[in-house]
């Protein structure tokens, strides 16, 4: 579980994250939705430690980033996996090193058990027999699932995607989101996903938030979305015609229709 | 200001020299890196010092016409330039702009597309992990370079003298041989060191401890990265 409590970040004297406060749940999919410009971005990098808040204190099972030495946060972040919007693959490493990094940075594993490993992994996400190939050399949909693959090769406790369908086809994002959903259940893992895709929602919103500002604005789940009437939310969610249609269509026949 | 940048150095500089998460990687790591800044350096190194040897023997032995002033001084001063300035100051400029810039576009690339990011949460030590290797092979491997750039120049400059008719071998090899002193070649190779280690690492901290320090959430673009080179070239 990662306790996020009362969370500022500003950048040049303008305000980004304005006292933001969130829980995200093991085993579960978060999700942070947004605006462009909302602070989502900005939100997750602080809780990957990648952006030093000005104020708020961020906590993994308990343990409080800001007090931890240098040493022992490296430790938590063997234990985070991340999904980075443009995959941020070694372009110079193969596959099959992309995703053997990890354990060869931080275990005592020998080649063929990482080996065995990383086709394990490929096999999670439906891609064996790309080892020897390079980032540049496979479509963006299986770079994702690479990425995805590195992410949890050291079986992580927190898994982070930033933006996972962007630049995908729907068909290929709905994979993804799938995917991203099994692997959170198989691993027992606390996924927060940073998107602003709403089929992604609708899909595997187990848990969401929505940023405005800086603020949070609002919580829930997936079927909540439809019965909130909180302004903020409609507005984002609810911006697309097909989208207002399915809410009215799903308010028609009530909460467990969805 | 100055006093800011000389803590952020310092801070990167600790970073930077810790001992290696993985040793076994820092090796591999090491070894590209000769490869790629050293090795790969060399026919260039070569080409320069080759043909400015014999640019230097022949316009000193154009001002050297006097009957009264002894043909070995042309052997000399081509020694005396290329020892003590040309190799280890202008070989280690060309090669500051040249790595610099294939520095620059690595590093700057894997900053664009998150990859430093990617090592930073996945608890690597980045800056350990892509700038010691990169910082101790331009210091374990230059020398060796301008080992080579200072033969070249001066075999280049026998070869052009010889071609020429400017300079007989014998006045040449006596000429290099003249008042020689050890320690020019120490005091060429100590300069070649300072030289790299300054170049590198400050191209490394110009693109990597800016962002690390001063993060503001902007993308960068990757002109930006060339400016550092750029920079630090001049």
């Amino acid at each position: 579980m990662i306790e996020v409590n009362n969370l500022y970040k500003s950048f040049d004297g303008k305000p980004v994250l304005k006292g933001i406060s969130a829980v995200f749940e093991t085993g579960k999919t978060n999700m942070i939705i947004g605006r462009s410009g909302s602070g989502k971005t900005v939100f997750v990098k602080s809780i990957l430690g990648l952006i030093q808040p000005d104020k708020g204190t961020i906590s993994f099972d308990g343990r409080v980033w800001s007090n931890l030495s240098l040493p022992e946060q490296r430790k938590i972040r063997t234990e985070v996996g991340v999904v980075f919007q443009g995959n941020a693959l070694f372009d110079s490493m193969t596959i099959e090193e992309n995703i053997m990094f990890p354990m060869r940075m931080f275990t005592q594993k020998t080649k063929s058990e990482m080996k065995k490993r990383v086709n394990e992994v490929l096999e999670q996400v439906s891609l064996e027999g790309v080892n020897n190939k390079f980032p540049a050399e496979i479509s963006g949909g299986m770079q994702k699932r690479v990425a995805l693959a590195r992410a949890i090769v050291l079986y992580p406790k927190y898994l982070f995607c930033d933006e996972p369908n962007s630049g995908l086809d729907p068909k290929t994002a709905i994979i993804i989101d799938n995917l991203i959903h099994d692997l959170t259940v198989r691993y027992d893992t606390t996924t927060i996903i940073n998107t602003h895709d709403m089929n992604s929602i609708m899909e595997i919103g187990e848990k969401i938030i929505l940023l405005k500002d800086g603020h949070k604005q609002w919580e829930g789940n997936k079927s909540q979305v439809f019965f909130t009437d909180n302004p903020d939310l409609n507005d984002f969610v609810f911006s697309s015609s097909l989208f207002r249609k399915v809410k009215e269509l799903v308010q028609k026949e009530g909460k467990s229709s969805f | 200001m100055y006093l800011e940048s000389i803590g952020k150095y310092s801070l990167m500089l600790k970073q930077v020299f810790k001992k290696p998460q993985k040793r076994k990687i820092f090796w591999e790591n090491f070894f590209r890196e000769i490869d790629d800044l050293g090795i790969k350096s060399i026919g260039l190194v070569g080409f320069i010092s080759f043909f400015i040897g014999g640019v230097v023997t022949i316009q000193t032995a154009r001002n050297l016409s006097n009957p009264l002033i002894d043909k070995l001084y042309i052997g000399y001063a081509t020694f005396k330039s290329i020892v003590l300035e040309f190799s280890p100051t202008f070989i280690s400029i060309i090669l500051a702009g040249i790595v610099g810039s294939y520095i620059a576009s690595t590093i700057g690339t894997m900053r664009i597309s998150e990859q430093i990011d990617a090592l930073d949460v996945m608890g690597v030590n980045s800056l350990n992990y892509l700038v010691l290797p990169k910082v101790l092979a331009a210091l374990t491997f230059y020398p060796f370079l301008i080992v080579i750039s200072m033969f070249l120049g001066v075999l280049g400059g026998w070869v052009a003298g010889n071609i020429t008719g400017m300079v007989l071998t014998e006045d040449y090899l006596k000429g290099i041989r003249y008042d020689f002193e050890p320690f020019d070649i120490t005091y060429a190779l100590i300069k070649t060191v300072v030289f790299a280690f300054y170049s590198h690492y400050s191209l490394l901290f110009r693109i990597l401890c800016k962002r690390r320090f001063t993060r503001s959430g902007e993308s960068q673009h990757p002109s930006g990265y060339l400016d550092q080179c750029n920079h630090n070239r001049i």
